[in-house]
Order: structure tokens, then sequence, then C-alpha cells
């Protein structure tokens, strides 16, 4: 097998990279107070969000940019991205049902597979679709609301249901938390929001599709998800932008509030646009996600990661409460000149807390995989466990895997165990399958698939279909 | 069936095969035999179309279709079949897996429809207990773990599924106790038909005890210096290759 032929069997086409075009209300390139005061104004919010946007804009006009992480790119000309918006059709009024919604952006989305007619969706799924700063629609509203679950855009939550919001947001991720989060606090435009009442099962998977479309247009959405005691919810996220030359950002803050005895499971299948093969274009993707879970608590995050030049991401968990438990599944696979560093982090806090890592890096072209993963147990984590399982898979002999994995234990009571392979698709095996009279393309998506198993078995049927898809594009072969 | 003239093969810029002349007939089983190096494996993996082996010269004809000119897994489609003689193994992909998708593409190249799972999964358990696996090396990765035997006898297993018209065998008896030894024979002549060929490379007369071989060639130096019935092998066993290398003239094929 030449290098030739593996570059050809992992190549991939971006399905998702055509542009809409749609008139569209944008504001200039630039950040300072006014631009933060102009884009709250717009969202119509009120003084305690504007006031709570400008405390981060400050702080993080004094932070600097994290560069730790094994990636490399030039600097971000922060003051070039233009920081909202909407398409002129959302921007008069936001459409009160699908019929009153611009043909070309539903047009846009039945393109991209997401069918956003409540009776063509995927049965069980409600949905919130955010098109680059603004919330397009959700689904299935009234048939939540009757088990008194919300989930609305963000936007609409800070108008409707000021209370919650202000009582949680900046909860888990502090505005100060890093460099990213604060950016994201200060010009945020829009995101989902969730609440689950007490003891609720929440009848139907929520979803949020994320799609960016303006050029030079940063995306910052904010995802707040309350699950209150005794409640479970799972929740699913994809998100996708065309092919563009230059670099487009994507800052992202994500906090789950886990109550007592509650369970949530949030899913990512990550599809933003890599760059070309040589690595023009593509979004950087800096993203904090985190979970805090209260006594009894789990929260299970599981990522496919495909997309993105620039991955910047570790979904972690707090474990606050006693007996709570945190969960990372993770597949990222990347490819030509993309470069991913993502883990998560499981601070263990309560006793008998327990989490699990199992992580699966493939990294193929010329590409840079690194998993980074902090496993703290606190002094307090009497009885605590973590088993953390790190895979990596190279394809080709051009690209690299790396793994920091860190382990701080306070706790001589607390168990951590780290297990770490790395394996190449090897010629042998590839001559071995088309011996057996498979092509190349479906031999290394065999081979890929199989070693994502344990990862892919945790996501929710409706997101194990498209994930199977993806791993299709981009590995330009079957899925089994 | 498959027709070898004046095949001269190169691995890694150092010549292997050097003028290799062979005929195989439908139906016909042929033992290649020869010392280590004389390029035995070789002979298999030019045939198989491993990727840098590379044909310098000659031609190779299989069903009257030029083979040289053909695609790894196209010449699979076509029937070549290839038991290795160090199987790898594909951590996390199951075997069932693995053979249902290599059974469809034989099948779907050859204008069939795929199986439904159900009659697939049947086929393959039976086969896998006509080759002595346990089912649930079914559900194990393709040859994680699997013992140097265990291997040996999943190749078989692939061989029975595919049903190929010609079946290169190389060295699937190395590393065999006599009970392995027989389950992979009795495959082999189970399999045997008037329309079904085979090309055993081996070390050792032993395995022929157990198949009879209707052909016996030495490889030596790349080349067959030597062609004899079943007889050829006992001499061999008996004598060694020493005699047969001196006293093969240069250029002279069987």
């Amino acid at each position: 097998m030449t290098q030739e032929h593996i570059d050809k069997a992992i190549g991939r086409e971006y399905a998702a990279g055509f542009t809409t075009m749609i008139e569209a209300d944008t504001f200039p390139p630039g950040l300072n107070e006014d631009v933060v005061r102009a884009l709250s104004a717009k969202k119509g919010e009120p003084a305690w969000m504007l006031e709570w946007r400008l405390e981060a804009f400050r702080a993080w006009q004094e932070m600097a940019e994290p560069e730790w992480a094994h990636v490399d790119y030039p600097p971000v000309d922060f003051q070039a991205v233009s920081y909202y918006s909407s398409p002129k059709s959302l921007e008069e009024k936001r459409p009160k049902s699908l019929d009153e919604v611009d043909p070309e952006l539903l047009a846009t989305y039945e393109k991209l597979g997401i069918p956003m007619h409540e009776r063509a969706a995927l049965a069980g799924v409600a949905m919130d679709v955010v098109f680059d700063s603004v919330s397009v629609t959700t689904t299935f509203r009234e048939k939540l609301a009757e088990e008194g679950v919300l989930f609305c855009s963000m936007s609409e939550a800070i108008r409707e249901y000021p209370e919650l919001v202000r009582k949680y947001i900046g909860t888990v991720v502090p505005r100060r938390d890093n460099f990213y989060a604060a950016l994201n606090s200060a010009v945020f435009s829009d995101g989902s929001f969730v609440y689950i009442p007490k003891g609720v099962r929440c009848p139907m998977e929520l979803s949020t599709y994320f799609r960016i479309n303006e050029a030079n247009t940063g995306q910052f959405e904010r995802t707040l998800i309350v699950a209150d005691e005794g409640s479970h919810v799972s929740y699913l996220e994809g998100c996708t932008a065309p092919m563009r030359d230059e670099n487009q950002l994507h800052a992202a803050v994500v906090e789950l509030v886990v109550l007592d005895s509650a369970e949530v499971k949030y899913s990512t299948v990550q599809n933003w646009y890599p760059g070309d093969d040589e690595g023009r274009g593509g979004i950087y993707n800096f993203v904090t996600k985190r979970g805090l879970a209260h006594t009894n608590a789990k929260i299970s995050w599981t990522q496919v990661e495909t997309g993105s030049a620039i991955t910047w991401k570790y979904p972690s968990c707090i474990l606050r409460g006693d007996n709570s438990v945190g969960e990372f599944y993770s597949v990222a696979l990347t490819n030509n000149r993309q470069q991913a560093d993502t883990g998560t982090k499981m601070i263990h806090l309560g006793r008998n807390t327990r989490s699990t890592i199992i992580s699966k890096g493939i990294s193929a072209g010329r590409s840079s995989n690194a998993y980074r993963g902090l496993v703290r147990m606190g002094p307090r984590a009497e009885g605590a466990r973590n088993y953390t399982q790190c895979d990596s898979l190279l394809i080709g002999d051009k690209c690299a895997a790396h793994t920091f994995p860190y382990i701080e234990s306070r706790n001589p009571g607390a168990v951590v165990e780290h297990e770490a392979t790395t394996s190449r698709v090897s010629d042998d095996q590839l001559y071995l399958c088309r011996q057996r009279g498979l092509d190349e393309e479906k031999a290394v998506s065999m081979i890929v698939n199989g070693f994502c198993k344990e990862v892919f078995k945790e996501l929710p049927m409706e997101f194990a279909v498209e994930a199977g898809k993806l791993l299709e594009v981009s590995l330009e072969g079957s899925v089994g | 069936m498959l027709k070898i003239d004046n095949l001269h093969a190169r691995v890694d810029d150092k010549e292997i095969l050097k003028g290799l002349t062979l005929t195989v007939n439908a139906g016909e089983v042929h033992a290649i035999m020869g010392p280590n190096g004389s390029g035995k494996s070789t002979l298999g993996h030019a045939l198989a179309g491993r990727p840098g082996y590379e044909v310098t010269a000659g031609s190779v004809s299989f069903l009257g279709r030029d083979l040289l000119d053909m695609d790894t897994e196209e010449r699979a489609h076509l029937g070549v079949f290839l038991a290795f003689q160090y199987p790898v193994e594909i951590p996390g992909v199951s075997n069932m897996e693995f053979l249902k998708a290599a059974v469809d593409a034989t099948r779907e190249s050859r204008g069939l429809e795929a199986l439904d799972t159900v009659s697939f999964m049947k086929l393959a358990r039976e086969a896998s207990k006509a080759v002595n696996l346990d089912a649930s090396f079914l559900k194990r990765g393709v040859n994680e773990g699997f013992s140097g035997g265990e291997k040996k006898r999943n190749e078989l297993l692939q061989m029975m599924l595919l049903e190929p018209q010609l079946c290169i065998m190389d060295e699937t008896d190395s590393g065999l106790d006599i009970d392995a030894l027989q389950v992979v024979a009795g495959g082999v002549n189970a399999m045997r038909s008037a329309e079904r060929s085979f090309v055993l490379i081996t070390h050792y007369q032993r395995l022929l005890n157990f198949i009879e071989p209707d052909f016996v060639h030495v490889l030596s130096g790349g080349r067959i210096v030597r062609s004899g019935d079943k007889s050829l092998a006992l001499e061999l066993e008996e004598k060694g290759y020493g005699w047969i290398a001196d006293s093969a003239a240069p250029g002279e094929v069987a």
C-alpha cells in the first residue's frame, strides 16, 4: 500500500460545505464595549445581562490566549471578526411557524439532511436550529411544555425565564474561567436552554443543530442545561459550516447543572469545516464544556469530532456530590492538516465518585491528534475511582498522535487506572482485506469503525446513524 | 486455469523470481516445495497482487484474464485466494463482520445479491464447525489473540466461505500439530473439485501425506528446477534439496 493509496482511501469530501445566499444583518468586524452593548440591545436583553456581559468583556481584555495546547496556528485577530450576524428575515421578526421561515433557510437544512418540519422530523427528537448568531426555530416546544420541560433558544430564555438563567449561568463555567469562556460570556449570541423539572424523564431526545454561514463571522453559542432533582435528559448537538478559505472562529460554552440524582447525557457530532488538503480555511473550535454533578447525579459526555481546523475542547465533569458519576466517550478523527487537542477533566470532590474515560484518536494525512486529560482526586474523595483508556490509531506515516494524561491525587484511598495504546492501520491489514475482496475504502472504514466501537455504542440510536454517515464521508467508505 | 510464463518479480529492488513457468489446470493440486529463500512465498504474493511486489517480466493469465493487470481485490473477486503464512490481527473488527463484508464484496462483484444476515450466520457457523473453531471465534476480533493454529484454521474458514477458484496456501501447515494439520487437510480435501485448483506452498512432505498432490515442483533460485508426481516429495524428504540445486542445469525449467 503506497501512501498515495492511503491518501486516496481516506480523502474526504466535505458535503456540508455549501454557502446559503441570504441577506444578512451583520455587525462590522471589531470588538469593544459598544459592540457588546449593541448586541445586547439587538437581543432586547435586561440590564443585568448587559452588565454581566460587560464584566466578562473587561475580564477578557486582561486575559491572554492560552498557548499550552499542542496546536499551531497564526494569532487570531479578534478585531477582524464580526460578532453578530443574522439572516434579515429573522432579524425583522422571528417566525411564529415554519411557514414563515425564509424558504432559503429551510432549503439549507433540507440539504444538510436536517428536516425541520415536525412531521418529517426524526421520531422522538425535538430540535433547536441555530443559524450564525440566531436561533431559527425550536420544534416540539408545546409537546415538551406538557411535561414542564423548557427547551428554547438562549435569547428567549433570557427574556422569558430570566430567574432560571440568572440563577445558573456562569455557575459551572465562570466568566473568568479561561480566555475563550470570557470572550463567549461577553459576546455569546444564541444557543439552547433546557430545564427539566424535578423527577421528569424528558420524553424525547433534545437536539441543537449549529450552522455557521456568513464569512468572517464568529459563532459564540452558549448552552445551559439544568436537570432538576431526579430528572433525566439526553441532548444531542450537531455542527457544520461552509467551505471558506479564511478561518472562522467558534468559541462556545456549554454548562450542565445536574442536581441530586439527575442524569444528563450529552452527545456531540462535530463536523465543522476542517479546511482543505493544504490546511487553508476551516473552523477554529475553542470550546469550554463542563458539567457539575450533585449527589448521586450522573453526567455522560459522548463526542464524535471529525471537523474543524483546530479543536481545543475538554468536556469535563465536576463530581461534587457523593456517589456522582462522570463519563467521557470520545472519537476524534483528524485528517489532512487538522489539529486536535481534546480530552476531558474529571474532578472528583465527593466520596465514592466514579469516572470513566474512553478516548479514541484517529490521525490520518498530516494531522496531529492529542489527547489531554486530567483526573483529580480531591482530599474528600474517599473511595473514588477512575478508569481511563486512551487509544490512538495512525493511518499513514505523516500524522502524529500524542497523549498527555495528568493525574493529581490528594486522597490515598482513591484509585486511578490508566491504559493507553497506539496502533497503526498497517499495510498488512489492508492487504489482508483487499485479498479477501474488500476495496481500500471499505477496508480502512471497517478498521476505523472497529477501533471506535466502544464509543459508538454509547451514542443514542438517532445519532449513531449520523455518526456512521459522517465517518463514511470522512473516510469515503461504508460503515458496517 | 492458471498459466504463469517466465515470471520475474522483485521485492525491495531484489529479484526473487527469475523466470518461473507453471501451468495449473482446473481441478489440479500442485505442491511447491523448495529451500528457504527460493521464492515460494513471493510467488504467492505476486499472484495475489501484494503491493510492493513488482513484476518485471513474464505473464500470468488466470481464467483467460491478464492477472497482472488487475488490482489485488479484483483478483480476489475473480477467485484468487491466498491463505497467509502469517495472518494479521484486526482488533475490534469481529470475524463475523469481516467475513460478511468479504463475502458481500465478492458476491457483489459477481452480480449476486448479498446474503441476508441470518443465512450468512448459519453458513459461517457451519464452516467454523468444519474447521473445528468454536463459534465464539466468530465474535472475536479478526485473529485477535488467536493461537498460531487458530489463525491457520481461520484462514481455512475464510477460504471455505469465499469459495475461490484458485486456492494458494502459503505454508498453512507450518506450526500446526498433527490434529490441526488433519483438520486443515480435511477441509482442503472436502473443497477439492473439478473446477477448483490448489497451489500448496510447503517446506515439508508431511502435509502431502494428507493432501495428495497431482504434481510436485521444486523451486530454487526463483525458478522451478524440477517437477514430478508425489514421489518427488518423498525423494526430497529423504535426500534434502541439495542434490536438485546441484543437478539443475541453468535455465532449465519444468
